[in-house]
């Protein structure tokens, strides 16, 4: 609606818009320019101007933790928890705990894995995952990948089922929804580490802790989807239940959240692929498992190894992708009638004699039951030896980018980030915003930014600002033209399109192998890291604007004598400008996530900060650093909607 | 042949969707009209239709796309509330019905096929025809073979297990068919409920619906765009434009005497020989035109009695109601003139 006004706004307030921006623009390059007789105060948030919200934010924890006692309630929550934990670590990895029955064969989970892959994607998944677990389980990795799977099969139930829950109390009360949204935006804007730090203070660290923070990461998503599925049932299923004279209860089991199915699955996709990401990730506070090793492996720079690990979780993540979505997207398919039970029951009992063969072979044959990492057919060092030669071979190469990135891109960019007085940033983004969203949108950038101001990390946001930009630049630089070479048929970019969606399910982790692989530890790796994470979005989003354009507009145009370059300016861009910006929206968001991340390598940005405060449990700091991570995505989550959907109404 | 014992009557209905459209009409002092109405944010679904469904009528209800007619069928089965005036349903105000009295009426006496078919898509066909009964309590043995009987009066004998995704639109028309006659309602809904059918089935279906509403003596409200559907099924046809009930009478009543303008752009193309009977042109017989010789039967269609008044030289035949007895004259030229059209 308010977008469709901005368009009709007469040329009053459109003038009057317009001459905002350009005092604005105007005020942020006198500031910039004439730094040296500016102020001290416009430069740097004054003194006076940072609150501390640190402090505060403490002292609220403090009275949370001791004085409401909720440190005993959480403590609870999680011994409850770690019950679980505890049955599912017995059963993969044979944790000495109830219902000492584990561990199961690796043989018995891969075959398990291939009848649940048949049984819903057929050969192909089967495949997939058979291969998958028999990966893991020869390359020694076996009781590290349990204890990472132990969680999840853990984490991402609660997680579904808290989410149903608070998806379905929301879309009951408009109020909660109304309540719900922001909360939800801001907490998808967070960066892993920010859930981690209160996690430690109430909970501990280990698995349970792993857990914990893995659920409440992967929670919003859920709450998101399972509203929207509501909310998408159509009105006439719905009435049709009524008149078939459904209660209010019957109506939301029985009609709505069936028919909302797809979407909720959806839901569980997403839940699965956080929890992934998350575990990894929670190693920082002492999650065991895979993320742990790749983490120890990659400080110590063991690259052979490290790619090896990398490989599983990325097996594991295309496999559970593929199997959550492969589910989701199911559609219901009748059975004939009459039927022998034992074609009725045919997946089943193939299972059970599979898994009966696999367990009595795996009696006789040990390597079948376990296959320790001593056993394991590692070869790591070989790829070490491979690529220590290819390392020499291109050093020349990679020093030079090394040396050019540094002297020619980094460090010009970022003193320029730190040169700017924060005044002159406000009004810039200020101007911005009145560009795009009138005054509405200039308050929120200023109001998004003064938060930064007030929190006291001003530089170290704009170092973060700086590696996200010019990150997301390079990414651009890369993008755009395999984009454009993709979309020059239809196998093509549905290949590559193939490959975005399945290198998008990696976990953030992943892609700093291949960088410190080639760069060693160094902010060089992690901008390029970030550049290949930010990259695919923005490859994706590319190729899906440029084809959803109508092809009948193309022809058109090309029917009243366009040539072909013609036609790319001024119907494919215009045309797909909106979708792809929602692809930058992403790599954006990407990119501040894996900067904060990458932050265990060195860097200088917030995402050290946070690693600090995660190490002395320091919630404030946290938060606030959090936050600070938040407001950025947030502001350019703003910025980039308003216009996009100030665009499309146009075409 | 029908109780005049109205089972719906809608009482001055109002319809509007906005934010507040129950102060916006008790605030208005007359009734606003469209332009009003629609410079006040609002849409007018429904105006102010005042109309009566009697026990073991089929009441037709056409009009153009959006003209209201999907909205006041919700109304009356208070699928969607109303924003002024009443409607009584079986001698109930149902607005001021109960949930659980609501809910009861829907599981006892109600039945409703919807324009989209509303079926559920996790459900087989017969999960979708029993899913009425299963809200009932029924138990499944016993509700097992009520279900096959319906599902074999739409002819879908043979799906039972198949899903809604996995049937073709016709078909799936025909389990929401199934799914309301499932549990016998008195009162029927229908909206649009043959659209999607090849006329064969439709035909089908058509015939079937008349056997089951002689026989059990349904009370229906029908929708159909299809004026020949409307002429094989209605008692009467109520026509709407613009959420206002413009007329609502017999069908040869909306041909021959068409309330307003439009009602009769509306019925312009319709081949008035195929509604219009001996009985309605009949004119009171009198002194002067004794009846003589054959009488023609008050029933047919001029349209049946082509040939005879081709044939017949006289000026005026004689019509005979049910009774045999002679109930008026027909104008052989005029009702010539109706068939082949005025001599130009
Ligand atoms: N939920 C709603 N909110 C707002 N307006 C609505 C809603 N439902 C219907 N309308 C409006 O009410 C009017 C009547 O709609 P309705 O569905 O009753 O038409 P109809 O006569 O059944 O048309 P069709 O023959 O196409 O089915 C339309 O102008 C429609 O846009
Ligand atoms: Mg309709």
């Amino acid at each position: 609606m308010s977008s469709i006004e901005a368009h009709a706004s007469p040329p009053g307030v459109r003038a009057r818009r317009l001459s905002m921006v350009v005092v604005l623009m105007a005020a942020a390059i006198a500031m910039a320019l004439g730094r040296d007789m500016l102020p001290a105060s416009l430069m740097r948030p004054p003194d006076w101007m940072i609150l501390p919200l640190a402090d505060w934010i403490n002292a609220f924890f403090d009275f949370l933790r001791d004085d409401l006692g909720l440190l005993a309630v959480t403590r609870s929550v999680a011994g409850g928890v770690e019950a679980l934990l505890d049955v599912t670590a017995n059963l993969l990895y044979g944790k000495n705990r109830w219902p000492w029955l584990g561990p199961i064969p690796w043989s018995v989970i891969a075959v398990t894995a291939a009848v649940i892959g048949y049984a819903l994607g057929g050969a192909k998944l089967a495949f997939l995952a058979c291969g998958t677990f028999l990966w893991i389980a020869l390359m020694g990795q076996w009781t590290w990948a349990m204890e990472t799977l132990s969680v999840i099969v853990v984490a991402a139930p609660v997680s579904v089922l808290l989410g149903l829950l608070v998806g379905v109390a929301a879309w009951r009360s408009r109020r909660l929804a109304a309540l719900l949204n922001p909360i939800l935006n801001i907490a998808q804007s967070l960066p892993h580490f920010a859930y981690m730090i209160p996690v430690v203070v109430f909970i501990g660290v280990g698995p349970k802790a792993g857990a914990i923070v893995t659920i409440i990461f992967s929670v919003p998503p859920m709450i998101r989807m399972t509203l929207l599925g509501l909310q998408k049932v159509p009105d006439e299923v719905v009435e049709s239940g009524k008149m078939c004279g459904a209660t209010g209860w019957q109506l939301l089991l029985r009609t709505r959240l069936p028919t909302a199915r797809t979407d909720i699955l959806i839901g569980v996709n997403q839940v699965i692929m956080q929890c992934l990401a998350m575990v990894v990730l929670a190693s920082f506070i002492g999650m065991p498992g895979l993320g742990q090793k790749l983490l120890q492996l990659l400080q110590a720079l063991r690259i052979g190894q490290s790619v090896e690990i990398g490989l599983t979780i990325v097996l594991l993540a295309i496999t559970l992708d593929r199997f959550t979505r492969a589910w989701a997207l199911r559609q219901p398919v009748h059975v004939p009638r009459v039927m022998p039970w034992h074609e009725r029951f045919r997946l089943p009992l193939i299972w059970l004699g599979l898994v009966t063969v696999a367990a009595g072979l795996s009696q006789v044959f040990p390597l079948l039951a376990e296959i320790g990492r001593v056993q394991g057919f590692s070869f790591g060092a070989a790829i070490d030896a491979v690529m220590d030669r290819v390392i020499v071979a291109i050093y020349p190469v990679t020093d030079w980018l090394h040396w050019f990135l540094i002297v020619w891109v980094f460090i010009p960019v970022r003193d320029a980030f730190l040169w700017m007085p924060f005044a002159a940033v406000l009004s810039l983004l200020a101007a911005v915003g009145y560009a795009v969203g009138g005054r509405r949108s200039a308050l929120i950038c200023v109001a998004f930014f003064g938060y930064i101001a007030i929190s006291g990390w001003w530089d170290r946001t704009m170092i973060t600002a700086y590696t996200v930009v010019v990150s997301v630049a390079i990414a651009a630089v890369f993008a755009f033209p395999t984009a454009i070479w993709a979309t020059g048929n239809a196998v093509r970019s549905r290949r590559v399109l193939l490959v975005c969606d399945t290198v998008q399910t990696f976990p953030s982790f992943i892609y700093l192998i291949p960088m410190i692989m080639l760069f060693g530890a160094n902010d060089v790796a992690v901008v390029g890291a970030v550049v290949l994470f930010a990259a695919v979005p923005l490859i994706r989003y590319t190729i899906e604007g440029i084809r959803g354009v109508p092809v009948a507009l193309v022809e058109a145009a090309g029917m009243s004598g366009a040539t072909r370059r013609q036609i790319r300016r001024h119907v494919l861009w215009p045309v797909a400008l909106p979708t792809i910006m929602v692809g930058v929206n992403q790599a954006v968001m990407f990119s501040l996530f894996m900067v904060i991340i990458a932050a265990f390598i060195g860097t200088q940005d917030l995402g050290q900060e946070m690693q600090r405060a995660l190490s002395s449990a320091d919630v404030g700091k946290g938060l606030v650093l959090g936050l600070a991570v938040a407001t950025i995505g947030l502001m350019v989550d703003h910025l980039i909607m308003k216009w996009a959907s100030s665009v499309r109404p146009a075409n | 042949m029908i109780a005049q014992h109205p089972v719906i009557s809608c009482q001055n209905v109002w319809k509007l969707f906005g934010s507040a459209p129950g102060e916006y009409l008790s605030d208005s002092q007359e009734a606003p009209d469209l332009e009003t109405i629609h410079a006040a944010g609002y849409v007018a679904a429904v105006r102010d239709v005042t109309l009566e469904v009697y026990q073991g009528e089929i009441l037709v209800i056409m009009g153009l796309s959006g003209s209201g007619k999907s909205t006041l069928l919700r109304c009356m089965s208070r699928l969607l509330d109303i924003s002024s005036g009443t409607i009584v349903v079986d001698g109930q105000d149902i607005a001021a019905l109960s949930e659980r009295a609501l809910i009861e009426l829907r599981r006892t006496k109600m039945g409703m096929v919807f324009q989209n078919f509303g079926l559920l898509p996790h459900r087989t066909v017969l999960g979708n025809v029993s899913f009425p009964l299963e809200m009932r309590g029924q138990d499944r043995h016993a509700r097992r073979d009520r279900e096959l009987e319906v599902i074999e009066l739409v002819g879908l004998t043979g799906r039972e297990d198949h899903f809604p995704h996995e049937l073709s639109g016709g078909q799936q028309q025909r389990v929401g068919i199934a799914r309301s006659l499932a549990i016998e309602p008195d009162i029927w809904f229908l909206d649009e409920p043959f659209s999607s059918l090849d006329p064969l089935i439709r035909r089908e279906m058509q015939e079937e619906f008349l056997r089951l509403q002689g026989g059990l003596g349904k009370t229906i409200v029908f929708i159909t765009h299809d004026f020949d559907e409307a002429l094989r099924l209605a008692d009467r046809i109520a026509i709407m434009k613009d959420g206002v009930v413009v007329q609502c009478d017999t069908p040869e009543k909306v041909v021959l005497e068409p309330a307003t303008p439009y009602v009769a752009k509306f019925t312009e193309n319709i081949d008035k020989a195929r509604v219009v009977r001996a009985g309605g042109m009949a004119l009171r017989e009198t002194e002067a035109t004794a009846p003589r010789g054959d009488a023609v039967s008050a029933q047919s269609t001029l349209h049946e009695l082509a040939r005879t008044l081709v044939d017949d030289d006289r000026d005026s035949l004689p019509v005979e109601g049910a009774d045999g007895k002679i109930i008026g004259m027909l104008d052989r030229q005029d009702a010539l003139d109706l068939v082949v059209g005025t001599r130009t």
